[in-house]
């Protein structure tokens, strides 16, 4: 019986492969975008606890050189013979690698991410051995044996202190990490390394925090898409349902137990959910596979992250992909199965469709709608933290998904009454009759339009001013950085010789209010009064800060210590200045602090300013100068123009991702009206058989049906501007101030919004051609049939 | 430190010390091995043997303070070869290790440090006398007269020893046989120092003086593959003679034993296997291990008959490589006080 039960279910996919290729395309596109954004979070997650691990950099105090230069070996050796538990690190690149060689024996994280490994073949006399990745080995050079360590990050290579010492050519270190267990009576740093200095631990600002915004927002994209794929899973299984009730009651006529029944139904639909979800883990696989180069340049432009770019199958992504769809599903599938339980044996088996939406669905729906939106209010009046801002715009879109359905209702209530003619009547009435089986779609529509323009409007608003910044903040036509104090002197003795106007930047960091923050010193000039533009600033603030009694502080900083200007800021144990002005920086997000150059020399007497931007007519003729005279390779320097172009090029890769996810939504989104209105084209033919009968024509009632489609699209997208425009709000001022310290301005890109909305047009008139031409072709004889059992 | 890659990089000449010796067999794998009838030649033997795959300088000491309490201390410097022979600044295969330690009747404060090799971090030098790993120096014009130092997180101690008697040879000479397939080791001492100095402890400093034992030992592969572990005691009785008498734990569970019986004189007489014995008499829960902490120990050709009980049962040295080292007293045919190592206790 059971054989028989299940072909009898099955029959219904035969008869409806629209059907069925709705619910496996439906489950497979959600699970595709979802498991993609987990694959690549997982990715990106993997090459984060690899770089922790690898070196352990984060946790540990350092010794630092105060020429910023590097450290002799006789240094540390005095160190330990004090007492000082610190073990050696050296650091350089080859090629494009960064080489790290650390001493194992001393060092306070061991080997780092080597550890979990087991043994490993240590060899301190023997020939040159590094450690990295399969990536990394390619980019090393051919004579140096590479030991393959898949948990190592990316670009780095990791070696024995003595060995990568021979690889670089040098004999110094680059800095000390101190262990946390030292002994007592030790001598103080400044007695047996008075070059040195203590740099504490890096704390809250590891690569994995900082980056953690980002990777919400991929989350929050994945999400979205899936809540769109499962509209469509959703809409199917009611379809299905609805269309199979007659065969259901036969079946239980028959004497089919309803507990067999319900048991093969769902054995049945998580089966082909489970197919689905498989489906789209591959398709995911793909879509990860084609963004992750991108979301690696992101990562790596944004927060100097290196990520791997080579995508692994990991089982926390594809798993959980393939868990939430079939659990997705069987949420879909549990209200329909409760309904069949609960059906007299022989109610009637007329399709719900017939049903007009009931005003009490419609007023739980408004009355759901009105409670998330007024949380999103008070989420976006008292709300703290990235979540919170997510839980926002979570509220704010589902609250007006859910409203889209009850205003369309009152909308098309309106328009019938309006409606000139019986046609034009009907037309109304029919949409509105309509409504309760393409809310899902629509809903799904309005979600991704209104995605698309939020996101659009935050990367626009974010592009325009990220140009003013750059302007602002890149007036000097050559940037040169040096290595030592000497080489250093000697630039800017010889670009005074030359008269060039100079900006040195001397810079170190420091924990300013409880935050990691690169501290500037800066020498005032016409350049810095002309070009910077300030947030908030006290009259006069270069003056201030020329004269050394204020400071310039970021954006960051002001928002994280809530100093803001006015307030005083803790520079040095003994120094508190007020903030002179609040700069926007989009650079970087890191807290900065900026001081007048004679300050900060004070502070720091032992710095040197290794980075300067030098205003000149000519900058060839000055580069090729410079490295004539001082010996400054080319490499070294860098001109405006290519910092510009570097930096619009990082940023236009970094929203490529963002694009590509809309493109993505969006193409769920029409794919989900498409299936809806195929799946009601058969239901709807006892409603249009009438309509034809009283003489419209096949044509027209086809055209009826594309017309209906762009006009609910139409709608869809009204609704969506005010809700993308809400959409970018909370994303410029709530999630970036949260995410990476900054609130950026809103701009309108009108023209934007309406090519999108021709897009929308397009994919509605798209998704119901074939619908319409299905029905301009249907055969009278079809259409006749509907009157055969009507007496 | 990380228990791992050190684990590793010590795994075999490390691993004698607590875990046996499985695995080490008896190929010494390019290293020099001990050869019977040595001639030492000193100062320079005081000095590091490179060529083998293990050494070390290893201090205990009996003390007491003015009013009577007794305290334990251990300085202990090991070498450890990666490979035989010395090299060029950090390629040196050399690593070094030292643990320190205080004793006390209920506390055990234990500290350890490393070091490579061949840029000067750590090393012994003969001639003067200077082994040293960081700060902590064991140091002196010759090997009779030194001072002491180490330091840890929550302890500390300054020293200084002076021997009042000669050196004494274990086994044939300084050729101390380990297993009856041979496994030998050469190993000597100075058991005859008096010491003084302070110990600086969490409650504050602390005079005291008392007597200290030095053991020299270098070797290749110094246990057999079927040993686990040791049980070391140096005892120096109230008549002024002193034993040494180690046994190596065999699987089978018979012992290999030696012993060297001191006169107060320093002359010494050297037992082969069997003449010493020791038999645990009861255990304490140590760091989650069963430790025995009470011992009956025989020499019966000296007419030495002792019960051997810990000055602190928690003497466990918890670094990186774990082990139980600590003071003990002795009551029965002799009295006196001593050291006691035990290793192999997993």
């Amino acid at each position: 019986m059971t054989r028989a039960c299940l072909s009898a279910l099955m029959s219904h996919w035969r008869r409806n492969p629209v059907q069925i290729f709705a619910y496996l395309a439906g489950l497979a596109l959600a699970t595709a975008l979802w498991s993609g954004v987990q694959a690549i979070n997982a990715e990106a997650r993997a090459s984060y606890d690899a770089a922790e691990t690898t070196l352990g950099e984060a946790q540990f105090d350092r010794l630092v050189s105060r020429q910023g230069a590097s450290i002799d070996q006789d240094t540390y050796l005095a160190l330990r013979r004090a007492g000082w538990q610190v073990s050696p690190v050296i650091e350089g690149r080859l090629g494009a690698v960064r080489v790290v060689g650390i001493d194992p024996i001393t060092s306070p994280t061991g080997f780092g991410a080597l550890d979990a490994g087991g043994p490993l073949p240590l060899d301190f006399t023997g020939p040159a051995q590094l450690f990295a990745n399969a990536q990394t080995a390619r980019d090393l050079p051919d004579d140096v044996t590479v030991t393959l360590t898949p948990d190592i990050a990316s670009g780095v290579a990791l070696g024995d202190v003595g060995i990568v010492q021979r690889l670089l050519g040098r004999d110094d270190l680059s800095y000390l990490t101190v262990a946390p267990m030292q002994p007592m009576g030790r001598p103080d740093l400044a007695t047996v390394a008075p070059t040195l200095r203590l740099q504490p631990a890096q704390q809250g600002a590891s690569v994995a925090q900082l980056t953690d915004s980002f990777h919400l927002n991929l989350t929050a994209f994945g999400l979205l898409s899936f809540a769109v794929g499962l509209f469509i899973v959703h809409s199917t299984i009611g379809l299905a349902f609805e269309q199979r009730r007659p065969m259901i009651r036969t079946l239980r006529s028959l004497g089919v137990p309803l507990n067999t029944l319900v048991t093969l139904i769902t054995a049945e639909m998580l089966g082909l959910a489970a197919i689905g979800a498989l489906i789209g883990i591959v398709l995911g696989y793909l879509i990860a596979a084609v963004l992750l180069p991108d979301v690696a340049a992101t990562l790596r432009g944004l927060y100097g992250a290196e990520i791997s770019g080579t995508l692994q199958l990991r089982a926390e992504w594809w798993l959980s992909g393939l868990a939430i769809a079939v659990l997705g599903t069987a949420a879909a599938l549990a209200g329909r199965l409760w309904q069949i339980a609960r059906m007299p044996l022989l109610a009637s088996a007329r399709p719900r469709a017939w049903v007009m939406a009931s005003g009490a669905r419609l007023r739980v729906q408004a009355l759901g709608a009105t409670a998330l939106l007024i949380a999103a209010l008070a989420l976006s009046l008292f709300g703290q933290g990235l979540m919170a801002g997510f839980a926002l715009l979570g509220c704010l879109l589902i609250g007006a998904a859910l409203l889209l359905p009850v205003l369309f209702n009152w909308a098309l209530a309106h328009l019938q009454t309006l409606a000139k003619g019986p046609v034009w009547g009907w037309f109304w009435a029919d949409t509105r009759q309509q409504l309760p089986t393409l809310s899902l779609a629509l809903m799904a529509l309005l979600l991704a339009v209104s995605a698309n323009i939020g996101v659009s409007t935050m990367v626009s608003s974010f592009r325009t001013t990220f140009v003013a910044f750059l302007d602002q903040r890149l007036a000097p036509e050559l940037f040169v950085q040096v290595d030592d104090a000497a080489q250093s002197a000697r630039l800017e003795a010889f670009l005074t010789q030359n008269k060039a106007e100079i900006l040195p930047l001397l810079s170190t960091k420091a924990q300013i209010a409880g935050q990691p923050t690169d501290l500037y010193g800066v020498r005032v000039g016409q350049t810095y009064r002309d070009n910077w533009q300030f947030l908030g600033a006290t009259p006069a603030p270069w003056d201030a800060v020329q004269a050394g009694t204020a400071v310039i502080v970021n954006e960051q900083l002001a928002r994280r210590a809530d100093l803001w200007v006015g307030d005083s800021v803790q520079i040095s144990p003994d120094l508190d200045l007020p903030i002179a002005a609040v700069v926007g920086d989009y650079g970087n997000p890191h807290g900065q602090v900026v001081l007048s150059e004679d300050l900060f020399r004070t502070l720091h007497p032992d710095l040197a300013p290794l980075q300067f931007g030098i205003r000149t007519d000519d900058t060839d003729q000055l580069r090729a100068q410079i490295t004539a005279a001082l010996g400054i390779p080319d490499s070294a320097m860098i001109n405006q123009a290519a910092i510009k172009a570097m930096s619009l090029a990082v940023f236009d890769r970094t929203f490529t991702v963002t694009a590509a996810l809309n493109v993505l939504t969006l193409l769920v989104a029409g794919f989900a009206i498409l299936m809806t209105l195929l799946t009601l084209a058969d239901l709807r033919l006892p409603q249009l058989a009438p309509v034809w009968a009283l003489g419209l024509t096949r044509r027209t009632l086809g055209r009826c049906e594309l017309l209906r489609a762009v006009a609910l699209a139409a709608l869809v997208f009204l609704c969506a501007i005010p809700l993308g425009l809400a959409l970018a709000w909370v994303l410029l001022t709530i999630i970036n101030t949260q995410a990476f310290g900054w609130k950026l301005p809103m701009y309108l890109f009108p023209a934007d919004y309406l090519k999108l909305g021709l897009y929308a047009l397009m994919a509605a008139l798209l998704a119901a051609l074939w619908p319409a031409t299905r029905l301009m072709r249907t055969r009278p004889s079809t259409l006749l049939k509907v009157f055969a059992n009507e007496a | 430190m990380r228990l791992r890659p050190l684990a590793f990089l010590c795994l075999w000449p490390i691993a004698a010390l607590a875990q046996g010796f499985s695995g080490l067999g008896t190929d010494a794998e390019g290293f020099a091995v001990p050869a019977p009838n040595p001639s030492f030649s000193f100062p320079a033997d005081h000095g590091p043997h490179p060529d083998y795959r293990i050494e070390w300088w290893y201090l205990t000491a009996n003390l007491t303070d003015p009013d009577g309490a007794p305290y334990g201390l251990q300085w202990t410097l090991f070498r450890s070869a990666l490979a035989p022979g010395e090299g060029e600044g950090w390629q040196s295969p050399q690593v070094w290790f030292a643990h320190a330690a205080v004793t006390t009747q209920d506390t055990h404060l234990a500290t350890e440090r490393f070091a490579r090799g061949g840029i000067g971090q750590a090393g012994v030098t003969a001639d003067p006398f200077r082994a040293w790993i960081d700060e902590w120096t064991l140091e002196g014009a010759d090997v009779d007269n030194l001072t002491l130092t180490a330091r840890g997180p929550d302890f500390a101690y300054d020293m200084t020893l002076t021997a009042d008697g000669p050196l004494v040879f274990h086994g044939e000479g300084g050729f101390s046989v380990k297993s009856i397939e041979g496994q030998a080791s050469y190993y000597y001492s100075q058991p005859f120092y008096r010491i003084e100095g302070t110990l600086t402890l969490p409650a504050g400093r602390v005079p005291v003086s008392g007597t200290a034992w030095l053991d020299r030992e270098w070797s290749s592969q110094p246990l057999a593959e079927n040993q686990d572990g040791w049980d070391w005691f140096s005892l120096s009785f109230d008549d002024g003679s002193k034993l040494m008498g180690f046994q190596l734990r065999q699987s089978d569970g018979t012992d290999f034993t030696s012993s060297t019986w001191i006169a107060p004189d320093g002359t010494s007489t050297a037992y082969p296997s069997g003449a010493f014995r020791a038999e645990p008499l009861a255990h304490s829960t140590v760091a989650g291990r069963e430790v025995p902490t009470r011992w009956q120990v025989a020499l019966p050709d000296r007419g030495v008959d002792v019960t051997i009980s810990t000055l602190n049962p928690n003497a466990w040295m918890d670094l990186t490589i774990p082990y139980w080292e600590g003071p003990v007293t002795m009551s029965g045919s002799h009295t006196g006080r001593g050291y006691l190592e035990m290793t192999g206790y997993e």
